[in-house]
């Protein structure tokens, strides 16, 4: 990776009582979710991007300015792609059309994706010459992603495209994301306020509040920080990369090995040996013993070292950060416990997780 | 060519001419009124709609005035060399296009409006430049709008009869349209020959309306084959 492959972007604007004021360096691969609360300013700043939303500010993309104090190139000249919260998709064009309607624009040269491509990529073969009407919710924003690819865009754009649909087209689209995020060279930048989208795309995070960033880094690093800002240490907790091990057929488990130990999961059959997966571990489902005591019912103890200890983050609750190997975890105990336990930072404990989730 | 069919004639000639006009006139500034935020829009409004209201006899007064040897735009048009406008064909183009504006301008402001901003910005972000958007997305979606638009600007210039008696008075084959001929003939206790005319007249509105209807029925309809 060389230097020029970051997306700088430096925006002022406002409307009403609403600031936004933002001054950022993002990755050029990978998926970078811009998460927050609605109302943060995370879809004001992928506007501000796009050139939807007219701001002063500075925007660089792998090198190419394409706003600056002397230039500001207008939308249909940013050489991006948007797919919208909502269904976005021309009513009087078939399928087919809508395709084709951006691919059409751009020239020969700059084609990367080809139309089969990206009909394959989203499963559309067989929707080609449908209207939009026609098709379910979940099947529009596929074509409507797809219509994106088809610009061969240098920075792809995302505003919730998942947060319009029913939890069956959800699930339908997830997998399509991910090969785009496996199989896509360019940065993505994805909004959301969804814990459980953002664990299983992003590989980094931007958190924002009130028209401002309050956090950005590394996806895992960021969320195991224990200042998590804005009150979300209820859901707080990592996301680790590990490796399906050893799977037991008898008690229908599988282990997953990570840098600093393993954890025991419920065997799917969908899971094989040697096998890449994203674990979530919510802070909540972690508590510390001083001691190994392996009489218990959780299938889960792993040895690790406090890192750091936040005490009254809300009243009474302590977030502990520990980390095993190099893999940092977050646990969310009592105050009270914390005290009892006296619990001090280089201390060697227990982690009992009472559940992990397969996020990816 | 009689009387009758000259009077026809001229009455299709005027009403096309206006209705091509008013189309181009009339879509920019639709569009402007639909998606603009500034202060001036609600009296351009207003001004637009002032036809519907006012008396056509008040509309054709004014023009004489401003069109005669002592008004503003007669002076202009004699220094041009164009001469004057009232008691002229052209005469009768110009006031039936300010005659019939509102007829043109609101449906298209109404479909202009319906159109989800959100599918112009879509099309922004696929590489359309605003010329492109316009022919590409609010075009063909506000295809009923016009139609509407035509329909009423054209059977609403066949109708017209006070604006027309004002300022074009009643040379046939320049100002002489049917709405006028209709009237001589009542007035000339010629009742047959203004049954045939006033007859066609009805006929052919009816027609205009069911087939304005009808195409913008289909029109709805074939978006969601």
């Amino acid at each position: 990776m060389t230097d020029t492959r970051v997306i700088e972007a430096r925006f002022r604007c406002g409307f009403g009582t609403f600031q936004l004021d933002v001054d950022l360096e993002l990755p050029g691969t990978g998926v970078t979710a811009l998460f927050g609360h609605s109302g943060c300013g995370k879809t004001t700043l992928l506007r501000c991007i796009a050139g939807l939303q007219p701001a002063e500010g500075t925007l660089r993309v792998s090198g190419d300015t394409w706003q600056d104090g002397s230039r500001n190139l207008p939308v249909h000249r940013r050489p991006l792609a948007y797919v919208f919260q909502e269904t976005s998709l021309f009513p009087h064009l078939t399928v087919r059309r809508n395709l084709l309607y951006g691919f059409r624009r751009i020239p020969d040269s700059r084609r990367h994706v080809t139309f089969e491509q990206a009909v394959d990529w989203l499963g559309l073969g067989h929707l080609l010459d449908r209207m939009p009407q026609r098709l379910s919710g979940g099947e529009r924003q596929r074509v409507a992603i797809a219509r994106a690819l088809l610009t061969s865009p240098d920075l792809l754009l995302m505003d919730e495209p998942l947060s319009a649909l029913d939890a069956r087209s959800k699930r339908e689209i997830m997998p399509y994301l991910e090969t785009l995020r496996d199989s896509l060279a360019i940065p993505i930048l994805y909004v959301s306020h969804s814990t459980s989208e953002v664990a299983r795309l992003a590989d980094h995070i931007v958190m924002m509040d009130n028209g401002r960033v309050i956090a950005d880094g590394p996806l895992q690093e960021t969320l195991a920080r224990t200042d998590q800002p804005f009150g979300l240490e209820k859901d707080a907790g990592v996301i680790m990369e590990a490796v399906v091990g050893e799977r037991d057929p008898q008690w229908h488990l599988c282990r997953a090995d990570f840098d600093g130990g393993h954890l025991w999961l419920r065997d799917d059959d969908g899971l094989t040996a040697g096998q890449r997966i994203r674990l979530q571990v919510l802070a909540r489902d972690i508590s510390l013993a001083l001691g190994e005591h392996t009489e218990q019912s959780i299938q889960n103890l792993v040895p690790a070292t406090i890192d750091e200890i936040a005490s009254d983050l809300s009243p009474g609750t302590s977030m502990v950060r520990l980390v095993a190997g190099a893999t940092p975890f977050l646990a969310r105990l009592t105050s009270r416990s914390v005290h009892a336990l006296s619990l001090q930072p280089g201390q060697r404990v227990w982690m009992q997780i009472k559940s992990v989730a397969i996020v990816d | 060519m009689g009387p009758e069919w000259q009077a026809v004639w001229l009455t299709l000639k005027l009403a096309g001419i206006t209705t091509v006009l008013l189309l181009i006139i009339g879509t920019p500034l639709a569009w402007w009124l639909a998606r603009s935020q500034h202060w001036s829009r609600q009296p351009v409004s207003a001004l637009i709609a002032l036809p519907l209201v006012l008396p056509p006899t008040v509309l054709g007064f004014y023009l004489l005035i401003l069109m005669g040897p002592d008004g503003l735009v007669g002076q202009l048009t004699e220094q041009l060399g164009i001469g004057l406008l009232p008691f002229t064909f052209e005469g009768l183009v110009i006031a039936s296009i300010l005659y019939s504006l509102p007829f043109t301008v609101q449906p298209l402001q109404n479909s202009f409006a319906t159109i989800d901003q959100r599918l112009l910005e879509v099309a922004a972000t696929l590489r359309a430049s605003p010329r492109d958007r316009f022919f590409t997305v609010v075009l063909p979606l506000a295809r009923p709008g016009f139609l509407s638009a035509a329909v009423l600007t054209f059977a609403h210039t066949v109708g017209e009869f006070g604006v027309v008696l004002m300022i074009g008075g009643n040379i046939p084959g320049e100002t002489k349209v049917l709405s006028v001929a209709i009237y001589d003939h009542v007035e000339a206790l010629d009742y047959g020959s203004a049954h045939w005319l006033a007859a066609g007249m009805l006929a052919f509105s009816f027609v205009v309306l069911l087939t304005l209807y009808s195409l913008n029925g289909r029109l709805q309809s074939g978006v969601v084959k």
